[in-house]
């Protein structure tokens, strides 16, 4: 039992655990806490994986937007305090086979899958080589990316503006 | 830990995303369960550039990242203006375009 196992078991209890609160809990507000937990828990098994970068980036975009986007949205819609949040669910069981298909069927492949090389050494610093690929090789997309950002943010506004 | 079980981690976790998909009522509740399974997709992407150490699965999570985000902001104003309109984000109320 190494380090890592340790800490690989650790992060997967709490991203599923934290993964199901979010489909299972009956009041939307938590959910989305429940997610904010699964985003960071997913960002420590970015880390797990030598992307602290990746980490960054999660925590900044996913943790810290989405969540504040999505609570901002349910504060619009429905009312934090009474039972207007919670909110049931329907096709329990026929959702459970179809997922549980899914889930089958990938790690059918897994299973089948030859087992893999040990983690090859990492070449030099991560953050370095992604700065210079996105100005380099991936200069073009990330260029696509920004206008991408406009549009969205426009578009945004104009489904969010009030009337008149 | 070997590539298999990052992998059957993220498969877990999209298998639940679905299940949050095609169960939830609510369309927050739904936007919800896709973030999971981006989430998951992300965790494989970043497995296989690291098994491979390839930086281009690094880079792809980067942009799905960013993408994803923008995704959330437009899906959830749509979610404000159907409510502004139907009062309900009950995904199965919202039958407009229905013949």
């Amino acid at each position: 039992m190494t380090a890592e196992m340790l800490a690989f078991a650790g992060v997967a209890v709490v991203l599923l655990a934290s993964s199901l609160g979010v489909v299972l809990t009956p009041n939307l507000f938590h959910a989305i806490l429940y997610l904010a937990v699964a985003l960071v828990a997913t960002g420590v098994v970015f880390l797990l994986l030598d992307a602290p970068f990746l980490f960054g980036v999660q925590l900044l975009l996913y943790a810290g937007g989405v969540v504040t986007i999505v609570v901002f949205a349910i504060m619009l819609t429905e009312r934090l305090v009474g039972t207007s949040i919670r909110q049931t669910s329907r096709y329990l069981v026929n959702g459970a086979l179809v997922s549980l298909a899914v889930f089958v069927g990938v790690v059918g492949f897994l299973v089948q899958a030859p087992p893999s090389a040990p983690r090859p050494a990492w070449p030099g610093d991560l953050t370095v080589a992604v700065g210079q690929a996105l100005v380099g090789a991936f200069a073009v997309p990330l260029e696509l990316l920004g206008v991408l950002l406009v549009i969205a943010l426009l578009g945004a506004l104009y489904f969010a503006r009030s009337e008149g | 830990m070997p590539l298999g079980a990052y992998l059957t981690l993220a498969a877990l976790v999209f298998a639940i995303g679905l299940f949050g998909v095609l169960t939830r009522r609510n369309a927050v509740g739904i936007l919800l369960g896709i973030e999971l399974m981006l989430n998951a997709v992300n965790i494989n992407l970043v497995a296989f550039a690291r098994f491979h150490a390839d930086l281009a699965g690094i880079l792809f999570t980067l942009f799905t990242i960013s993408i994803t985000v923008a995704e959330v902001a437009v899906g959830l104003a749509i979610v404000i203006v159907i409510f502004r309109v139907r009062r309900t984000v009950e995904a199965d109320h919202l039958d407009l375009l229905r013949g």
